[in-house]
Parts: structure tokens; C-alpha cells; sequence
């Protein structure tokens, strides 16, 4: 049985080319880029390629706005952490209730133990951000403001530059955690007021552990990692070279695909979905269907639960995830899912499909082929189906 | 993914006795959609011999919780009520061979299910039928009864026990005192039978000092004034002046907060609109708390009043 591979907002399959052109730093070319000999400067030539590359992908005007981290949460925390630090007296956070918990476990931590006062922006039941619930949320006693660029459960674009600008006005930062939205949307830093932007390798077909903080020139930073001079200061530690180097050559190949990302990759989701929603009844897509990551489906599927779902999904060869509780070992589903108040008879039942390009038609067939058996199976054992509510559901229409 | 042994993952994927019971003799139902499981167990009983000639389930819930009601169903299948009344959660979780720790309240939601068939088919009330005002812990629906039953067929003697066997305290948290009072107080009376080393009976903690007490200031705060100095009065007006700085927050997430009273270093508080079932509404009281007591420079204990008490 082939297995269909639907969680790239998991993580991805490093791209080979990727895995390729890193090898060779793990054996030849093992040097430290701060060396003075030649084993040391090959590295480091292949360090600063890397970081143009990637600067490119994200349209950064210098390469050194770059700064290589080990992951996506490191830059979460260190672009907050830093603004705590190099913003005077403001002192306050501007979030959303919607974030990875990379930036909410740290921000509800920092309301703990420092006392910052941190403002929740909500989102309405498609997921998108109240704007202007941010707006009045932004003072001169803002440090930062920080909005993920894309939600990684249900792909909900924010308007990030428009809030970046939002934030300047009121005299503070502005940071994103794009970790799901770099490679998957064109962008071009340098022309937006965005300060600060974390990536994650593994989400781009880059190995994990390997993600890097975006800094515009001028933005003060303070390392969250301290030691050598390493990155010029802004994060301590010998460079990860392989790492570096095939993260360089995911961000290329991203650039050079992301016409396919928002054409063949993104009528493959939609084929899915619309899929889905033609064979199965009571169920609808979760997010905002007009503003979404080109890869990402959440559809939810009313009165059964995700862990048996994804179960029954996983015998059949295909990989998703769900915000249910069950699968995350919390008794809550996801705070995501929430906070679009998704009706209980549907918040257990949501599953998200995410796409990348290396995924098929044929994944899509095989989908459409299974989930309604697995589906029907399941709400025959549940006993809140009766068959009679079927094409009840009181939300539905919102996302017709 | 879980860790499910075989005998999980063979009643999830072939599970027997799925489905509905026409003529059923008793039904019991428990749990609920919005608590994420729900088991309705339906059998049929021979009035005779008091003998479960069959019995179906209908399971809204995980890979676990539909293994547990197929278990449950099979194991009461030719048993007498008596007998099948002596079965427990963990009877369910032996026969599958153990559930992941965090999965034992599935077994206990088939336990619960059996107990109001049978209660049910004898036409007894079913004390969970309770009103609103009985269930201890509101979001999973679960009453004083149910603990004190999972804890004493489990010898369960932490809270992370309780909300792994029962789900309360798992969602907003406000439960906890109470759930705490019966954890202890069941707890004691296994003591006093002879039944759990007194050294492991849970305790009901000290007041927790607010996390970070110590650590850097709140440069907005006032110096923290001697609390033992200060009347009760004083108290309520700095307790005031927090929740009126915390209000907007609260306001943008939809819901409020208003302080209900003040009780030595016990400040009740009532939780209103999207805050009772708000997912942050733990990390509120959390924040209300550790705000309260750096401005009172004492330990405080949040406790969340339900809405119109
Ligand atoms: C939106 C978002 N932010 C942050 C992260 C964390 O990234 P990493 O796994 O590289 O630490 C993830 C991935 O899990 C994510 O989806
Ligand atoms: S009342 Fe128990 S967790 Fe909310």
C-alpha cells in the first residue's frame, strides 16, 4: 500500500537534493567557520551561501538580516525575549489567541514570572484576526507585537504587513512567526515594515532543527543564546554547516516551486476539499477559505472524534493531523479551534490536511477514495448520529 | 502516536457489538459531545435469571474509549447484573491488555456506563441525572460520585491521577478545590480503612506561593506594601484596581471578571461570559493570581465562583 503523506505542517521529507548538498560537511568539509585554515573558510564560504539563499527567498535587503537559529521556537522566543529587553520601558506584548504555543507558552510564562501584561488579539469563526481589537490593543506601552504570518492549523493568512505598520505607528516592533507561511508565500521583506520574521527548516523540506530569525538592519537585538561571536553576536554557538547549507538549498528550490506551491499544489487541496465536503455530509472547512495557505485543508467532520479518525486514516496509509484532545494527550481540543468557537459537535472531529509538493494526484484520489467509508464506520458507532441530523448542522452554512 | 497495545488496537479496528439494541432492557449514558467522549451502553437482560443476554454500545470518543465500551460489552455479555455491577474500570483496562496512563478515563466512562444501564433497567434514578448544580466539575460533567469511585477503585492519590482517570480539572480548572476536597477526603477515609499507607494519602497543599514572586518586579507595580498591615478594605481596593487593569484584556477575549470576595488570603472571583469555558481561562486565574499577589505582597489563592452563585 502506498502511503499518502498529508502533515506537512508537521514537518516535511528533506528535499534530496538538500540532503546532498549537506553530506559533504559532515565528512570532507568538516570545518568550523571560524577557523583560520582552510578547513575553516571552505565552511565559511558555505555558511554565507546559505544565508544568501535564504535571504532571497524571504526578499531581504542585507544577507546579515539573516540569523541562523536551531528552529522555529528558538526565534519565536528570542525576537520577544529580545524586544523585552532592547524596548525601554514598554513592556507589554501584543499577540494572538491563535499562535503556536512557541510564542504562547513563553508569553504565558512571561505573564508568570515577569508580569508582562500580554493582550490575546481573538480571531472570528473563519480565524481571522480582529483587527481592530489589535489596534487598541497597541500603546505606547507595546515592546512588540507579534502575529504569526500563517496558522498552522488551519492555514489562515494574517495581514501581517498592514499589522507590521499598525505596530510602527504605535512606536513599536513588529515580529512573525512565518514558520508556516515561508516557501509557501512570495514575500519580499524588504519592503514591508516587519521587523523581525522566524523560519523553521523543517517545514521547507530542510532537515530539523535548523531555522534562522530575520532581523532588519537597524532592529536592536539581544541574544537569546550568549557565548562566541558567532552570527555577529546575535546567537552564540558553532555554526550548524550542514544544516546551514541544506537549509540554503531548500529556500532556492521553495522559490523556484512557488508558482507550483499556488497552482498545482493549491488545486490539489482544493480538490480535496471539495472532495470531501461533496461525499460527506455535516462537515465543513475550518479557516478562511478566501485568505489561506495554499497547502493547508482542515475540514471538520461533525460528531466523531479525531484520534479514531486519524486511526482508521493511518491503516489506510495516509498521514494527517488533528487539533482533537485525544491525540495531543491534553482533555481539551485545540486552543486554535476555539477560539474560532467551532462548535463542539465538530471541534473533536477536525482533521487538517497539509500539502507540499512533493504530494500527487493520485494521494488525492486515494483520500477521496477511503474517507467516507472511514467516516460513515464511525458515526455508525457514534450516538449522536442518527442520520436525521444529518445536514443540521447550524454552521455549516457560514463556509459554504 | 499512543502506545495501544493489540488487544486496543483489535477492539478499535474489528470492535464487536457496535451499534444499537433494539429492544434493550436497560441504556446508560454518559459523557458528553462537548467533552470530547461520550458512551451509550445498552443491555438486555433476562428478567429471570437477572443474566445480560446482550448488550450494544454507541461510542463518540477515541481509538481507547471505543475499545473500552466493545471490552465492557463483552466482558458483562452472560453475566448476572450482581456480577457484572462487581466489574471495574481497571477490569476493562486488564482485559485490553492496559491503556496508556492518560486513557484511563475511557475505562472509567464504560464503569460509569454499566452502572446506569443497570440503574436504568431496575428503574432507579441514575445519580448522574443530576441538576447543573451537583456536578463538581462542570466542563467534563462529572460529579462528586464518580470521583470518589475512581479513586477509590484505582487507589488514585494525586490530582493528575484524578484528571487521567475522570478528565476534571482538565479544561478550565475551576474544579479544582473542590475536586481536591473530595481527592483528600476520600483519601483519608481509605486511610481510616485500612486501605492506603497514610503516607500517600493526598493532602490538600499549603497555599501555593504565586510563581515569581521574587523574581523581577512588574516596573508598572507599586512597591509591595506589607499585607499583614493592611485592612481588609485596602485589600479590596487594590484587588479592584488589578482586575480594572486585567478588564480590557479580559474584554478582548469576550468575557470578564468581578471580584465576589475576600476571605483572608482567598480572593473568589466570578468568571463571566466567554472566560467560564475559555480555553485561557486557567491561564487567567494563573495571571489574576500572580498580579494579586505581587501588588499584595502576599500569597493569594484565585478561586473562580461559577456565574450567579
Ligand atoms: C507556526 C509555528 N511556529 C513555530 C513552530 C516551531 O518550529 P520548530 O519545530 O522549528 O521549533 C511550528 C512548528 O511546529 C509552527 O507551526
Ligand atoms: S469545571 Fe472542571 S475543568 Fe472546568
Amino acid at each position: 500500500m502506498k502511503a499518502v503523506y498529508l502533515d506537512n505542517n508537521a514537518t516535511t521529507r528533506v528535499d534530496p537534493a538538500a540532503v546532498a548538498a549537506m553530506l559533504p560537511f559532515f565528512t570532507e568539509q568538516f570545518g568550523n567557520a571560524s577557523s583560520m585554515h582552510a578547513f575553516g573558510s571552505e565552511v565559511g564560504g558555505a555558511v554565507l551561501k546559505g544565508r544568501r539563499q535564504l535571504q532571497a527567498l524571504l526578499g531581504a535587503q542585507f544577507d546579515h538580516e539573516i540569523v541562523f537559529t536551531g528552529g522555529g521556537t528558538e526565534s519565536d522566543n528570542t525576537a520577544i525575549l529580545s524586544a523585552l529587553e532592547t524596548q525601554g520601558a514598554r513592556n507589554e506584548i501584543v499577540t494572538s489567541a491563535v499562535e503556536h504555543p512557541a510564542v504562547l507558552a513563553l508569553c504565558a510564562w512571561l505573564e508568570k514570572s515577569r508580569g508582562i501584561k500580554v493582550h490575546y488579539i481573538g480571531v472570528d469563526a473563519r480565524g481571522r484576526l480582529d483587527v481592530e481589537a489589535y489596534r487598541k490593543a497597541l500603546s505606547p506601552r507595546t515592546a512588540i507585537a507579534s502575529i504569526m504570518w500563517a496558522n498552522n492549523e488551519t492555514g489562515t493568512i494574517f495581514p501581517v504587513e498592514m499589522l507590521a505598520e499598525l505596530a510602527h505607528e504605535a512606536g513599536a516592533l513588529f515580529h512573525t512567526d512565518a514558520v508556516q507561511a515561508v516557501g509557501k508565500i512570495p514575500m519580499n521583506l524588504k519592503e514591508t515594515a516587519i521587523d523581525m520574521l522566524s523560519l523553521s527548516g523543517h517545514k521547507l523540506h530542510a532537515p530539523k532543527g535548523i531555522g534562522a530569525l530575520y532581523v532588519r538592519r537597524g532592529v536592536r537585538l539581544r541574544p537569546l543564546i550568549r557565548g562566541g561571536h558567532q552570527e555577529r553576536g546575535r546567537r552564540a554557538g558553532t555554526e550548524n554547516a550542514p544544516g546551514i547549507v541544506a537549509l540554503g538549498v531548500a529556500a532556492e528550490l521553495a522559490q523556484q516551486h512557488i508558482n507550483d506551491e499556488n497552482t498545482r499544489v493549491r488545486a490539489m487541496r482544493d480538490r480535496l476539499e471539495q472532495g470531501l465536503l461533496q461525499r460527506i455530509g455535516n462537515s465543513f472547512v475550518a479557516g478562511d477559505v478566501e485568505n489561506r495557505l495554499p497547502n493547508t485543508a482542515n475540514v471538520a467532520f461533525e460528531y466523531i472524534e479525531g484520534e479514531a479518525i486519524l486511526l482508521l486514516m493511518n491503516k489506510a496509509g495516509i498521514a494527517a493531523s488533528s487539533g482533537s484532545a485525544c491525540t495531543s494527550g491534553s482533555l481539551e481540543p485545540s486552543h486554535v479551534l476555539r477560539a474560532m468557537k467551532v462548535p463542539y459537535t465538530a471541534a473533536h472531529g477536525a482533521i487538517r490536511f497539509s500539502f507540499s509538493r512533493e504530494n500527487t494526484d493520485e494521494d488525492v484520489d486515494h483520500v477521496l477514495e477511503v474517507m467516507p467509508g472511514i467516516i460513515a464506520r464511525l458515526r455508525e458507532m457514534s450516538p449522536f448520529w442518527d442520520g436525521k441530523n444529518a445536514g443540521q448542522s447550524g454552521f455549516a452554512p457560514t463556509y459554504a | 502516536m499512543w502506545e495501544y497495545s493489540d488487544k486496543v488496537q483489535e477492539y478499535f479496528f474489528n470492535p464487536k457489538n457496535a451499534g444499537t439494541l433494539e429492544d434493550a432492557s436497560g441504556v446508560g449514558e454518559v459523557g458528553a459531545i462537548a467533552c470530547g467522549d461520550a458512551l451509550k451502553l445498552m443491555i438486555k437482560v433476562d428478567p429471570e435469571s437477572e443474566r445480560i443476554t446482550d448488550a450494544r454500545f454507541q461510542t463518540f470518543g477515541c481509538g481507547s474509549a471505543i475499545a473500552s465500551s466493545s471490552a465492557l460489552t463483552e466482558i458483562i455479555i452472560g453475566k448476572t447484573l450482581d456480577e457484572a455491577l462487581k466489574i471495574t474500570n481497571q477490569d476493562i483496562a486488564d482485559f485490553l491488555g492496559g491503556l496508556p496512563p492518560e486513557k484511563m478515563h475511557c475505562s472509567v466512562m464504560g464503569y460509569e456506563a454499566l452502572r446506569a444501564a443497570v440503574a436504568n433497567y431496575r428503574g432507579e434514578v441514575w445519580e448522574d441525572d443530576h441538576e447543573e448544580g451537583a456536578l463538581l466539575c462542570k466542563c467534563f460533567g462529572i460529579d462528586e460520585g464518580m470521583i470518589e469511585r475512581a479513586v477509590r477503585n484505582n487507589g488514585l492519590t494525586s490530582m493528575e491521577q484524578v484528571a487521567h482517570f475522570t478528565k476534571a480539572t482538565g479544561s478550565c480548572g475551576t474544579c479544582v478545590e473542590g475536586v481536591e476536597a473530595v481527592l483528600e477526603k476520600t483519601n483519608a477515609e481509605m486511610v481510616a480503612e485500612g486501605l492506603l499507607d497514610p503516607a500517600q494519602a493526598f493532602v490538600m497543599g499549603a497555599v501555593p506561593v504565586a510563581p515569581g514572586r521574587q523574581q523581577r518586579k512588574s516596573p508598572v507595580a507599586p512597591p509591595a506594601p506589607a499585607s499583614s498591615r493592611m485592612t481588609t478594605v485596602q485589600k479590596i481596593r487594590v484587588i479592584e484596581e488589578v482586575l480594572e487593569e486585567l478588564r480590557p484584556a479580559l474584554r478582548n477575549d469576550g468575557g470578564d471578571c468581578e471580584l465576589v470576595d475576600v476571605e483572608d488570603n482567598r480572593v473568589m472571583v466570578r468568571m463571566t461570559g466567554a472566560c467560564v469555558n475559555c480555553q485561557l481561562a486557567a491561564v487567567t486565574v494563573q495571571g489574576i493570581q500572580g498580579r494579586l499577589a505581587e501588588r499584595l505582597g502576599m500569597p493569594v489563592r484565585v478561586i473562580p465562583v461559577p456565574a450567579g452563585k
